[in-house]
């Protein structure tokens, strides 16, 4: 059975000639699937490189990107596409809902793209939104959402598809300790629960106290590697 | 998918009513344009047909010198002889009426009314496809005997009688006293735009003795039977005249026929290429309307980048985000073209009433002009949409 996540040798480099900046230098990683690895490092350092890799959003300049032993580099744009709407699901630092649009057509949104019929995908949404704490805040649009509220609706909006793998980008950056603290709990009970993969940028120690495991990020390359008890 | 674009393109656009409606007006005109300018064309030359129609089914005139109008100098009228040999030569024609007329001022009481004396018999009526609407028509001792009798247009009736009863009235037409014997049913604009109501008949032989002095007839009106041939009893025609006339084979005709379904044909042909042109300086402005459509998504794709950005990254295709703008661009034209579609035949209606042109309902057009909408919708909304598709998701979800 192969890794959920395989990367091997990877670097990604942006722009040509002398101006090239080389944003990873080699980088190796294998996740298992039911992991929760929390990804650490300054600005600057290619965790966010790496993070748009694991997305299938961008792809190395060189080395080789495994999921579930199949090779990204031989997937085009729309295969790419596939997989994301298959296998991940995403949550932004900035919640990234889409505005004048109710919490729960936004948690709708990727089953739209699956093709899920009405009713089916209006119940899955519902129970989505009720797993992150927002029963009765379905017709809310995102203008009228806190931003921890937000956050939940993106949680509700990743996991609705039951996904493989969970990328979160700082999804408490814009938060303060006591919502952290509970989008936290929420992304480590998928995490138990219902053995989804979680890897998550964030700089706050805290927060990566959340994960089994934290990876460090600096110049371009993963200088540590370790495991920890989870808080949670 | 298609349908769920669908939901999505009437969402978007309910929440820019306003934005939305303003990037359709040009749609809007420009579909409302082209069905206005094709339908009331379409009316107007349904009207001409008419009016040359009601101007005697298949009438040949037959007038001296080569063009239409007075006789000119030096070229001879025709005689009564003219018209008795067409009869007698010509089996087409079934009914031919010779006239003479003079304009003149008809005086009645304290009113007058400059008009046209016309002198002729009872066929002047059948070859115009007129009627009597009160009194009578010419009796034969009338015609013969050149009697001060005649018989009123409704212009002239009106003009001079008001409300009065004409029948048994004495009219002046210069020194003669002519009795009122019948008024004719109104007849309306001729196609040329002469009141074909505005005339006076009386006795040929009146016309000739009394005002004219003289034995001429300036125009031989001839009606053909129904399923003559036309062109042949032009040449029939033409061959007893010059006959008659004493033209000899290099000489030119000192007459002209004037075949009136020839002038029908070349009336309507140029309303229809005046319609087809007033239609097409509309299409261009329903093009404007699509360059507007154009320019509001190409706005709206900058505007919703990073709604793009986050569809991508959820996982939406390429071709879905495509198809989305699409739907959009289509939804909001085809929704112009209805509206265009609902304006035009308001205001056809309208304009119709307004010009006294028939209202002519053109399905084909309403058709054409729509699916031109959609089109417009497709062709105009396919770049944006494509502009949309292509964004890198990575750039699309870090815009601001």
């Amino acid at each position: 059975m192969p890794a959920l996540i395989d990367l091997r040798g990877v670097t990604r480099v942006y722009g040509t000639g002398p101006a090239a900046m080389q944003a990873l230098r080699g980088v190796d990683l294998v996740i298992e699937e039911g992991e929760f690895v929390a990804v650490m490092g300054p600005s600057g350092s290619g965790k966010s490189t790496c993070m748009n890799i694991l997305a299938c959003l961008d792809t190395p300049s060189t080395g080789q990107y495994l999921f579930k032993g199949m090779d990204t580099a031989r997937l085009d744009r729309n295969q790419r596409a596939m997989l994301r709407r298959q296998y991940l699901g995403f949550v932004f630092q900035g919640y990234n809902l889409l505005a004048r649009t109710t919490a729960l057509e936004n948690v709708e949104l990727p089953l739209i793209y699956r093709g899920m019929p009405a009713a089916t995908r209006r119940n899955a949404a519902r129970a989505a939104l009720e797993s992150v704490g927002l029963t009765g805040w379905e017709d809310h649009t995102q203008g009228e959402l806190s931003g921890g509220q937000q956050q939940r609706v993106a949680i509700a909006r990743a996991i609705v598809t039951r996904p493989s793998v969970l990328l979160a980008d700082e999804p408490t950056g814009n938060l303060d300790t006591a919502r952290s603290r509970e989008i936290m709990d929420l992304i480590a009970s998928f995490n138990r629960d219902q053995h989804i993969t979680v890897v998550m940028v964030t700089h706050e120690q805290d927060m990566a106290l959340y994960a089994r495991r934290v990876v460090r990020f600096l110049d371009g390359q993963v200088v540590d590697d370790a495991r920890q008890k989870a808080a949670a | 998918m298609a349908w769920s674009s669908l939901l999505l393109a009437m969402n978007e656009i309910r929440r820019n009513v306003l934005r939305s409606f303003l990037t359709i007006l040009g749609i809007v005109i420009g579909v409302a344009a082209v069905i206005i300018m094709v339908t009331i064309g379409g009316g107007a030359t349904a009207q001409v047909t008419d009016q040359i129609r009601s101007l005697g089914s298949n009438l040949l005139i037959l007038s001296p010198g080569r063009r239409m109008g007075p006789a000119q100098a030096g070229i001879p009228l025709f005689s009564i002889g003219d018209a008795e040999a067409i009869t007698r030569e010509i089996p087409a024609a079934v009914a031919i009426a010779p006239a003479s007329m003079r304009s003149m001022t008809a005086i009645f009481g304290n009113e007058n009314w400059s008009t046209t004396v016309v002198g002729s018999d009872n066929r002047l009526l059948q070859v115009r496809n007129m009627q009597i609407s009160s009194g009578r028509t010419f009796s034969e001792s009338e015609l013969r005997s050149g009697a001060a009798a005649c018989i009123l247009g409704e212009t002239v009736r009106s003009k001079l009688f008001g409300s009065q009863d004409p029948l048994g009235a004495k009219i002046r037409l210069q020194s003669v006293s002519c009795e009122v014997i019948g008024v004719v049913e109104p007849k309306g604009q001729s196609a040329f735009g002469s009141d074909q109501d505005d005339f006076v008949g009386i006795p040929l032989r009146t016309f000739q003795r009394r005002i004219a002095g003289n034995q001429d007839v300036s125009m031989i009106q001839i009606s053909l039977g129904d399923g003559a041939q036309t062109n042949a009893a032009i040449a029939d025609i033409e061959r007893l005249m010059r006959e008659r006339r004493h033209i000899a084979a290099n000489e030119e005709d000192n007459f002209g026929v004037m075949d009136t379904r020839e002038l029908t044909r070349m009336l309507t042909g140029t309303t229809q290429v005046l319609t087809a042109l007033l239609g097409a300086v509309a299409a261009v402005s329903l093009l404007v309307g699509g360059i507007g459509i154009m320019n509001i998504m190409l706005v709206s794709v900058t505007e919703r980048t990073r709604e793009i950005g986050i569809r991508l990254a959820i996982g939406a295709l390429e071709r879905e985000v495509l198809l989305q703008f699409l739907v959009e661009a289509m939804v909001l034209s085809t929704f112009g073209g209805l509206l265009g579609i609902v304006l035009a035949i308001a205001a056809s209606v309208a304009l119709s009433n307004s010009l006294k042109v028939p209202f002519i309902f053109n399905p084909g057009i309403v058709a054409i002009a729509f699916f031109f909408s959609a089109a417009v919708g497709i062709v105009f909304g396919y770049f944006p949409a494509r502009k949309a598709a292509r964004l890198d998701p990575i750039e699309a979800l870090r815009h601001e």
